[in-house]
């Protein structure tokens, strides 16, 4: 059994980061079985098949929403980030821009940090360093 | 704009860096109770209460012909820690001043850590919270005075957990006293006392409990403690005047325990 999911030696990461990856993992895992549906559906013809087929695409929309929501929980930056751009209306790419250049950086940019519903992030701290 | 109403205050971007940073670093060390029970959440200012899966029979609405229960939930808390930074301080910070004096945050960080530690380690009836030492059903054994005798102390209680049908890693939550003793502590041979104890609890934490009395040996299997956030630990405005912002640290909270036989408190 392979651990690619690791990019660093699993026994030097925390539980927490551990975690973190096995679900970015997921996260793309979901995404390319979208795609791989969503391909299929563009040839298929018999629509008994394409009505299981599509049933099937909407699981991995919920897993994918499930992956991501938890994630975005874990990573305050992120959350911020992803707060600016989903679900807004005009140009994703301003969004995008927009919302990195508002969520500061590690180097001590001036910029307050945040989760997206104003907390502080801290959630929880099983696994952290003390 | 939500509840915290962050945006009417008369603070600089750079202003909320500072106190953000701030609250987060002084948060970390104290919160305990997070790094030992699980953390469900955050699930939004909106969430009021926990379910609780039960339900109590009532008297039906005309008198009979059918039967009624009610559902049991634990309502969330809501805990704030008041505190005022001075506006000239802000403003020198402004200035790139790299000594804003930020003692009011910081005391009322420790007081909100506190306040957690103790409703999820020790209960808090008032808000129907029971804690992980309260519900436990072994008898509290003494830590001991000496810190020679931490390791017997908490063996024991890890063996009754164990004897309880409650598998580890275990972790331990210890008051600032005894955690002080222990860091200090070198036993025959120069072993530290902090590496004896964590191999105990089978590598699991020993975290630094402020508000903890004595201390709290607790299984880390998962599923027997749960801290379930509404909103997480934030910082938000009240009302500020020309020398002072009116600021507050707040959460919202339950804290459930599910199996009682997890966890063994040790007294000081």
């Amino acid at each position: 059994m392979g651990f690619d999911q690791y990019h660093e030696p699993p026994e030097e990461l925390s539980a927490e980061t551990r975690t973190f990856a096995r679900l970015c993992a997921s996260l793309t895992e979901e995404a390319e079985a979208i795609g791989w549906y969503e391909q299929r559906l563009a040839v298929e013809t018999d629509e008994d098949a394409k009505a299981i087929m599509r049933d099937a695409q909407g699981e991995e929309f919920k897993h994918f929403a499930m992956d991501l929501e938890f994630l975005l929980r874990r990573s305050p930056r992120w959350r911020q980030i992803a707060a600016g751009v989903l679900f807004q209306g005009g140009d994703i790419v301003e969004h995008g821009e927009a919302a990195e250049a508002g969520s500061g950086d590690d180097d001590g940019g001036a910029v307050a940090v945040t989760a997206g519903d104003g907390s502080l992030g801290i959630g929880s701290l099983r696994g952290a360093e003390r | 704009m939500n509840h915290l109403l962050r945006e009417l205050a008369p603070i600089s971007d750079a202003g909320w860096k500072l106190l953000d940073d701030e609250a987060r670093e002084r948060l970390l060390g104290p919160l305990a109770a997070r790094r030992l029970v699980d953390f469900r959440g955050p699930l939004g200012w909106e969430h009021s209460a926990t379910n609780l899966g039960r339900a109590r029979a009532v008297a039906a609405p005309d008198g009979g012909g059918v039967t009624a229960l009610q559902r049991q939930v634990l309502p969330l808390v809501e805990l704030r820690a008041d505190f005022a930074i001075s506006r000239a301080e802000l403003a020198d910070n402004d200035r790139g001043a790299f000594d804003a004096d930020l003692e009011p945050l910081d005391a009322a960080a420790k007081q909100i850590a506190v306040s957690e530690n103790v409703a999820a380690f020790h209960g808090w009836g008032k808000a129907g919270i029971a804690g992980v030492s309260e519900t436990s059903p072994y008898k509290a054994q003494k830590l001991g005075k000496s810190v020679d005798g931490y390791p017997r102390s908490v063996a024991r209680a890890v063996e009754a957990i164990r004897e309880g049908g409650v598998e580890g890693p275990y972790g331990l939550a210890l008051g600032p006293d005894q955690f002080t003793q222990v860091i200090e502590t070198a036993e025959h041979g120069g072993y530290p006392l902090f590496d004896h104890l964590a191999k105990i609890l089978d590598g699991g934490p020993i975290a630094w409990a402020p508000g903890v009395k004595g201390a709290v040996v607790i299984s880390l299997r998962g599923g027997d403690f749960i801290f379930e956030s509404g909103q997480d630990l934030a910082i938000g405005y009240s009302h500020h005047d020309a020398d002072a912002v009116h600021l507050y640290l707040e959460e919202s909270f339950s804290f459930v325990v599910a199996t009682p036989e997890a966890a063994a408190p040790l007294n000081p």
